[in-house]
């Protein structure tokens, strides 16, 4: 166990610098010069030496790259070049809003796939489980953002039960005001990662339902529900698990699209707009930073799983 | 790629045994291809769609960069789907638009399984070192969910249609690379790779004769849905101003046109999105299909 979870963490290591090292590269990778494009019109000969003494494209490659990777791992991502603030710093701004994003998505998909799975799963081949399969089916072939606008027309420009756009902080708005503002962006994002994990739930519960253990139960005269919530539903959920965790970049990378339509300033508007603004460091510090957070993302599902399924720790 | 849809359907397709299936049976795989409901379904509708692509142009009411009709009409006659606000009609962008999505996610998917599929097929054939390189390679781009990565090389790289295609197939290769892996892996210990070595056969030729045509199955699933995906990604590219050239008519860039007059004309927003809605069930009731009935242990129910 202490060793699975130590060579696991290593692996995730690994991922890491070579994220940092892709990363590192991606602005190396950029055709012409990347200085005149981050100055535009701005560009003087003076200002692109001074730009790429700033940003240490003047030294040699290697010396570069070390010297990335000691910043980084001191968590050091550079300075913005739009707005002169560190790259940190502007990153950490967004951070609690697609953190919140994330998060309330993640709640709204698990409370309807957990339902919707176990019911259709139950109701094998009958009307209700036709009807939760084909919405599930549109759920996953709908580009997020487009439902967002959906989302956007009905409630909050016909029915105006909610705000169509913005973020409220916690400590200046309150819960409710937050929460408000986050229900629909979350549904945008959560709705195709609800139809995938209701899919998982539904075949998750039918494969548990004609175990042997579940006919022992059966056979011994357990009742009906005692059967599906103790026995059955417990270990269909094992996979579920694995699959909501690796499906977390889909919440993630949900997050970055849907802010556009719902103008919140989190992660995904910040990198949208530094691309614009061709400020790299920004663009670099906000990649490393999801692609970091999928990966220790994995890692907790990974360690997790081996709790949850003590057959795992044997392979 | 870390993508929702490509993680699932390439764990589901990895279930497809290496089934090497004989000629004798083709003629029963094509019954029950076509007794499958989603598969008709499916090819109806990408029939239909692949008309439009082709014919868009000539289907086309007015030309799809006239805009000389009043601004943000709503649907009509004259304007089944409302016009836009530089006052142009809707349904001929979409239907001149329609070429474009297809392109980009074909041309994707198709360099996507190239490029992936031959990574995979070293990797899983040749093993020890070659394996290694590859698989942490792919490990490694699997780190970035799909829409980071096709964002932050469209960043490089700029927009565009070739970027675009680039950015998409970088995005998704990696799912070829694990189930042609995976694949190789298991048909290379078989009975007739090994009986094919010991006659003298050469790599490439066991390779090509008698690993590839059992990849063919589980490929064409993927690629089906790769080409649905790729449609996504290319619409959100294109939704987030990082797509195809602006002077195109795209679904993506009539949406991104369209998010600021959602209180004055919902149609520029609803309709689009309805023809990529279309599109990509379309493919993945295909595609969904197309796995049931070619796989033999029967993986129906996700």
């Amino acid at each position: 166990m202490g060793r699975y979870i130590a060579r696991r963490l290593i692996h995730a290591l690994f991922v890491i610098w070579g994220c940092a090292t892709l990363v590192f590269f991606l602005l190396r990778m950029i055709p012409g010069d990347p200085v005149i494009q981050m100055l535009g019109p701005e560009y003087t000969p003076e200002a692109a030496v001074a730009l790429r003494h700033k940003l240490g494209l003047d030294e040699p490659l290697f010396t570069q790259y070390v010297r990335w990777m000691s910043n980084v791992a001191r968590g050091d991502l550079g300075g913005s070049i739009a707005s002169g603030e560190t790259v940190a710093d502007a990153i950490k701004s967004g951070v609690p809003k697609t953190a919140s994003l994330t998060l309330v998505s993640f709640v709204i998909a698990l409370s309807i796939a957990l339902p919707a799975g176990i019911v259709a799963a139950l109701q094998r081949n009958k009307p209700v489980d036709y009807i939760a399969s084909f919405i599930a089916f549109i759920g996953v072939s709908m580009p997020s953002f487009w439902f967002g606008i959906i989302l956007i027309l009905v409630f909050a420009v016909q029915l105006r039960w909610l705000p169509a756009i913005g973020y409220a902080e916690i400590a200046d708005k309150g819960v409710g005001e937050w929460l408000k503002r986050l229900i629909l962006p979350g549904l945008a994002i959560g709705a195709g990662y609800a139809a995938i994990m209701m899919r998982f739930v539904r075949a998750g519960l039918l494969e548990v339902l004609s175990s042997d253990y579940v006919r022992t139960a059966r056979a011994k005269g357990v009742r009906e529900r005692s059967v599906i919530v103790r026995h059955a539903l417990r270990n269909a959920l094992i996979p579920v698990v694995t699959v909501a965790g690796i499906q977390l970049a889909l919440l993630l990378s949900g997050a970055v699209v849907i802010e556009t339509v719902f103008s919140i300033r989190g992660l995904g508007r910040i990198l949208v707009g530094a691309i614009f603004d061709r400020d790299y460091p920004i663009v670099q510090g906000v990649i490393l930073l999801i692609s970091v957070v999928f990966v220790l993302a994995n890692l907790i599902v990974d360690v997790l799983y081996t709790f949850l399924d003590p057959r795992i720790r044997y392979e | 790629m870390s993508n929702p849809g490509a993680a699932i359907t390439a764990a589901d397709i990895s279930v497809l045994g290496a089934g090497n299936a004989p000629s004798s049976s083709r003629g029963r795989m094509l019954q029950r291809l076509l007794r499958e409901r989603k598969v008709a379904v499916g090819l109806i509708l990408l029939a239909i769609l692949a008309f439009i692509a082709v014919f868009g142009s000539w289907m086309a009411p007015y030309h799809p960069d006239a805009d000389d009709f009043g601004l943000l009409e709503p649907p009509s006659l004259q304007h089944p789907l409302g016009t836009d606000s530089f006052g142009r009609d809707l349904l001929s962008r979409l239907l001149v638009g329609t070429r474009v999505s297809f392109s980009v996610g074909f041309l994707a998917a198709a360099v996507a399984l190239v490029v992936g599929g031959m990574l995979g097929l070293l990797a899983g054939y040749y093993g020890r070192w070659v394996d290694t390189v590859i698989s942490r390679g792919v490990d490694l781009l699997w780190a970035f969910p799909v829409i980071i990565l096709a964002v932050a090389l469209v960043a490089i790289f700029g927009a565009g249609f070739r970027n675009v295609v680039i950015a998409i197939a970088v995005a998704y290769f990696d799912d070829f690379a694990r189930i042609v892996r995976g694949e190789t892996l298991s048909i290379r210990e078989s009975d007739f790779t090994v009986a094919a070595r010991a006659v003298g056969a050469r790599d490439r030729e066991i390779m090509f004769r008698h690993i590839v045509p059992n990849l063919i199955a589980p490929l064409t699933v993927q690629l089906t849905f790769a080409v649905g995906l790729g449609i996504l990604t290319e619409s959100t590219l294109t939704f987030l101003g990082l797509g195809v050239n602006p002077s195109t008519p795209t679904w993506g860039l009539a949406l991104n046109e369209g998010r600021d007059f959602i209180k004055q004309a919902w149609w520029i927003s609803v309709f689009p999105g309805l023809a990529i809605v279309i599109t990509v069930m379309a493919l993945n009731l295909f595609g969904d299909g197309l796995r049931d009935a070619m796989d033999v242990r029967g993986v129906s129910d996700v």
